[in-house]
């Protein structure tokens, strides 16, 4: 979950709008998202210039992705006033942002949350607090059913016919059937399996995870080498798998680490009353939680703020920041910086943090919001939330009107990822940035096709969203090596909060690491506190 | 045209116009039986309709022939002219005549009127006809030809329009295609015409003429009311397509059906039945329904028995279409069924979404009735969720109650029963019953409130269907409607949905 990245927009010179818009073949659209070159030219646009204006804050927030609304989340439910948050794009949220046009709500990226394991305390805490739980049965949270996606909640077409759920189960042969079987019942295991310290082998914050050095050793190794050890051939099971992983690290099996790969299908344990496996969503993805949490600081956020650098000052931090909006140059002198941007933005800005990026990388990712007259249907299985082609190299699609009540489906808008997995992550964002609109549209609408000949005709606008570090990838050794562990330890002044410190890119991370850095600021503060991570 | 040229051209014109006079006479018998078929399919009573329309059709005629002595000079311009006319009016009157049906206040106007336009066209015809033959044949021999040729096509029209037209072709087609064939005299006579005495407006207009009733032969009614034909067991009357579902009513006999999507709503036979059972065992058990919410029913029977108690002073009706609300308010063929049901001054009609609109009011009602379509989809089925019914039990006054169509607990016992499950999930107390509806087989509803339901029910008089004893007949459920049990149906599970249709799949194969 990224809450903030300087490569996503131009800022020099320039507020405009990111979205270069209006057709260029005909279909209408925009193309949204990154705009790297000059993103890099940022980093050189700071030197040592006298700012023209100078501001003084207890704690600064730089980033407003999840990570970063949710430390300013939590100083306000402390009761801590004095405090900034620094957004580069024009409005907070990062992944978590949505868009939106005259038919609904959309996302931008992140698309739902799953039900919070028990251990996830902060999440649940927000959830309360923004309604979506609406009660308890004793210790057990009861779900707002207007939250809980509705049923049918996935389909996947595979052999000409879209099935229910996103395992295929239609027409497998045994050795198929079996594997399948076996695999998931080997991962039922690890989800309740405990570590040698009493801990859950795969926990949800990640940091929460047994230390157990059996399980630890699985990061070593990939996700593939593993499989294939344990004799999972199925090409079924292992499409199946494939799916999961880009679609949840953007990145391929062989390039994860078993011990990742395992915490997917391990990692959730959702509490709650009815079906612990279901997942939350909104019209506008988690944008819905981003924009409610926004809210709740509203009066402390600075957007079109553009971070270059921050050092350590005596005892504070000294924060240069270009405000975009105003074009001006501004100092922020604060007691403590909470740094809630990627890392491999941080690195850049923040002064000795210099190659403390190395060992992360980042998945890129192209989601286009394709506006439709009608909904999709197809032989088989009905419309579902989530609909995925077992042929396609996309992820299929998500049906941003799917919560709504209406009794007739009519116009909706379709939001459509691709993850560029299959090449090395600076090569794709390379493409990203050369393939013009029309040709993203062209992939898009052809994808979109060969899922649903039915919606010829049906489509009257794509808009394309380019992310150039959508999530950080937990490649072998990542996940429980050097450069992650060290760079998630707070140092005073500074507190380090994204999701890229638990190595896994989704929203519990990225709240966890965000509430566990303000709670940690506050205590060097002397601020006393009700943790939001207590149980 | 100078008259010499058309004296020759009429001379050898001869045989093609004598052959017209049976084109023209099977033509003007046809749209004369489309206007009185259409008449009685859409306003009922044949024989009023037959008579009425036959009549108007008949001095309309007349209303021609006198008008023909003002035609002085070029007879067979005028006659050509004359065709293409009926051509695209009479070709096009059964189109038109249905897309005006819910369109227009009184459709005795159209219907009337265009009568009197065809029936003065083809009343110009044969005057017309003979005078262009007079000097070709002597007088008897004159009206001896063109009268035989006059009856023979009447005979065929006769016999061709109950045998063949109508069930093979429907009436918007035949319409069509003998529009083509008065269209095809005219253009048949104006390419026999020598070169110098062409006529080019009239040529372009008769090529024009003939493209459109060629492309409504073969375009919109292909697609749609011929497949409906299929589908249906009687003959479709009207169809419309809303942005929320397809409208079709099919009449044979007496029998007037409503299906929505292609799904029976009612029949006109035995709808009674359902609507009594539907509002009276809700209705007479509130001590004074004074605010009544009905929930679909956008045709208003659920309506006209509601207002048959005293006490009822203001009723809020949702249905999503305001095409189905329109049409039962105005057409004067539905509106006795419903007995004006929808334009009673307590009647308050909004067309929202039921779920959409119940969420937001905030507003209490002393009796409910839940007339939604059967859960056939996961759209539809939001509409039986615990969800809905929450927000149901909150538009229930206190001494309230309220009543859910609820399938056919013979044909899907687990649908009914989950229906009755959820609604006791929303915290309300309830009581199922069935009642056999012929055209639907033996169906379920389910009455939901507060606290006890009693077994008092007032019932206002002039009932056909319910009385005491058939009251409590409807409460016994024996072994194979028993209830069973089930999950209670859910947003985000839908289980509605998936028994309602592994149980109907079951005995529709």
């Amino acid at each position: 979950m990224r809450s903030f990245d300087l490569s996503r927009r131009g800022v020099i010179g320039s507020a405009a709008a990111l979205a270069a818009c209006g057709p260029t073949g005909g279909m209408p659209g925009s193309l949204g998202g990154a705009d790297m070159a000059r993103g890099h030219l940022l980093r050189d646009a700071f030197g040592d210039a006298v700012p023209a204006e100078t501001r003084r804050t207890g704690i600064a927030i730089l980033g407003g992705g999840i990570a970063g609304l949710a430390a300013a989340w939590t100083l306000a439910e402390a009761g801590y006033r004095d405090f900034r948050l620094l957004e580069l794009e024009d409005r907070s949220g990062g992944n978590a942002r949505s868009g939106r046009n005259a038919i609904t709500a959309y996302p931008l990226g992140a698309h739902y949350l799953p039900i919070p394991n028990v251990e996830a305390v902060g999440v649940r805490h927000l959830l309360d607090r923004l309604g979506v739980i609406t009660g308890w049965q004793g210790s057990t949270p009861v779900f707002d059913p207007y939250q809980l996606v509705g049923d049918p909640d996935e389909r996947l077409l595979r052999l000409g016919r879209w099935q229910e759920g996103l395992v295929p189960t239609l027409a497998l042969a045994k050795t198929d059937h079996d594997q399948i079987e076996r695999f998931f019942a080997a991962m039922a295991s690890f989800r309740d399996a405990r570590g040698s310290d009493g801990r859950p082998a795969f926990a949800i914050p990640m940091a929460l995870s047994s230390r157990d050095p059996t399980l630890l050793a699985l990061d070593g190794q990939s996700w593939t080498a593993w499989l294939d050890r344990h004799g999972y051939t199925s090409a079924e099971l292992r499409a199946h798998i494939r799916y999961v992983c880009r679609d949840e690290y953007g990145t391929e099996p062989g390039d994860v680490s078993a011990w990742t790969g395992i915490h997917y299908f391990a990692g959730r344990r959702g509490d709650a009353v009815g079906d612990g496996d279901a997942v939350l969503t909104w019209p506008g993805g988690t944008g819905h939680l981003a924009e409610a949490m926004a809210a709740r600081v509203a009066g402390h956020v600075d957007t079109g703020h553009v971070v270059g650098r921050v050092r350590r000052r005596g005892d504070g931090v000294s924060i240069d920041a270009l405000d975009a909006i105003r074009r001006r140059r501004v100092r922020i002198e604060a007691d403590a910086a909470i740094i809630a941007m990627p890392r491999f933005v941080a690195a850049h800005v923040v002064e000795g943090w210099e190659g403390s990026a190395d060992g992360f990388s980042y998945a890129p990712w192209i989601v286009a919001n394709v506006s439709v007259d009608r909904l999709p249907g197809g032989p088989g299985a009905a419309l579902a939330w989530d609909n995925v082609s077992a042929t396609s190299n996309s992820l299929g699609y998500v049906v941003a009107t799917h919560q709504g009540l209406a009794s007739v489906g009519g116009a909706s808008v379709l939001t459509w990822y691709l993850p560029l997995s299959e090449m090395a992550p600076a090569r794709a964002r390379a493409l990203m940035q050369a393939r013009p609109l029309a040709d993203w549209q062209r992939i898009v609408h052809d994808d979109l096709m060969a899922m649903n000949p039915d919606l010829d005709g049906a489509i009257s606008r794509i808009d394309v969203w380019r992310w150039g570090h959508a999530m950080v990838r937990p490649v072998p050794g990542f996940m429980w090596g050097q450069a992650r562990q060290a760079a998630a330890r707070f140092a005073p002044p500074l507190f380090a909060a994204h999701s890229d410190l638990s190595g896994i890119s989704i929203f519990e991370e990225a709240h966890y690491r965000g509430t566990l850095a303000a709670e940690a600021a506050m205590r060097e503060a002397g601020f006393a506190h009700h943790s939001l991570l207590a149980a | 045209m100078a008259d010499a040229q058309a004296g020759d051209a009429v001379t050898r014109l001869g045989p093609i116009l004598l052959f017209s006079a049976f084109v023209v006479a099977t033509c003007g018998l046809v749209y004369e039986l489309l206007a009185g078929t259409l008449a009685s399919y859409l306003l009922g009573d044949s024989v009023t309709q037959f008579s009425t329309v036959i009549g108007t059709y008949l001095f309309a005629m007349g209303m021609g022939a006198w008008l023909s002595r003002g035609v002085k000079r070029n007879e067979l311009a005028v006659f050509i002219r004359v065709e293409i006319l009926i051509a695209a009016i009479g070709g096009g009157s059964a189109a038109l005549l249905f897309l005006l049906f819910d369109r227009v206040g009184d459709f005795r106007l159209p219907l009337y009127g265009m009568v009197l336009l065809i029936g003065t066209l083809v009343g110009l015809e044969v005057p017309l006809l003979m005078r262009l033959l007079k000097d070709r044949l002597e007088f008897g021999d004159l009206v001896s030809k063109v009268l035989t040729f006059d009856y023979i096509g009447a005979l065929a029209a006769s016999l061709l329009f109950p045998l063949v037209l109508v069930p093979y072709l429907g009436l918007i087609r035949t319409g069509f295609l003998f529009g083509l064939a008065n269209v095809a005299v005219a253009l048949g006579l104006l390419l026999m015409l020598p070169k110098g005495a062409q006529l080019r407006g009239e040529l372009a207009a008769g090529v024009v003429v003939a493209a459109a009733l060629v492309a409504g032969l073969f375009g919109a009614e292909r697609l749609q009311t011929l497949a409906e034909v299929a589908a249906y067991q009687a003959p479709v009357i009207y169809a419309d397509s809303t942005p929320y579902q397809r409208i079709v009513l099919t009449k044979a006999g007496g029998d007037l059906r409503l299906y929505l999507n292609g799904n029976l709503q009612f029949s006109s036979r035995d709808e009674y039945r359902y609507h009594e059972a539907l509002v009276h065992p809700a209705l007479g058990r509130v001590a004074r329904p004074a605010r009544v919410l009905v929930l679909g029913g956008g045709d208003g029977l659920a309506l006209r028995e509601v207002l048959k108690h005293p006490g009822v002073d203001a009723i809020t009706l949702v249905d999503l279409d305001p095409a189905m609300t329109r049409l039962f308010s105005r057409s004067a063929m539905l509106t006795p069924l419903n007995q004006g049901a929808l334009t009673d001054r307590r009647v308050r009609v909004v067309n929202a979404d039921a779920f959409v609109w119940l969420r937001a009011n905030r507003g209490q009602f002393d009796a409910i009735v839940v007339d939604f379509p059967d859960p056939t989809s996961f759209s539809v089925g939001k509409l039986y969720t615990l969800s809905l019914y929450r927000e149901l039990a909150r538009a229930i006054a206190p001494g309230g109650i309220a009543v859910v169509q609820s399938t056919s607990p013979l044909v899907a016992p687990r649908a009914y029963w989950t229906v009755a499950a959820t609604l006791e999930a929303a915290g309300l107390v309830t009581r199922g019953y069935h009642a056999n509806v012929p055209s639907f087989g033996e169906w379920g509803f389910i009455l939901a409130a507060h606290g006890p339901i009693g077994d008092a029910v007032r019932l206002p008089p002039g009932l056909h269907f319910l009385d005491a004893p058939t009251l409590a007949a409807m409460s016994v459920f024996p072994p194979d409607m028993a209830r069973r049990p089930v999950e209670v149906n859910r947003l985000d599970n839908q289980v509605l949905v998936r028994a309602f249709d592994a149980e109907w799949s079951r005995i529709e194969g």
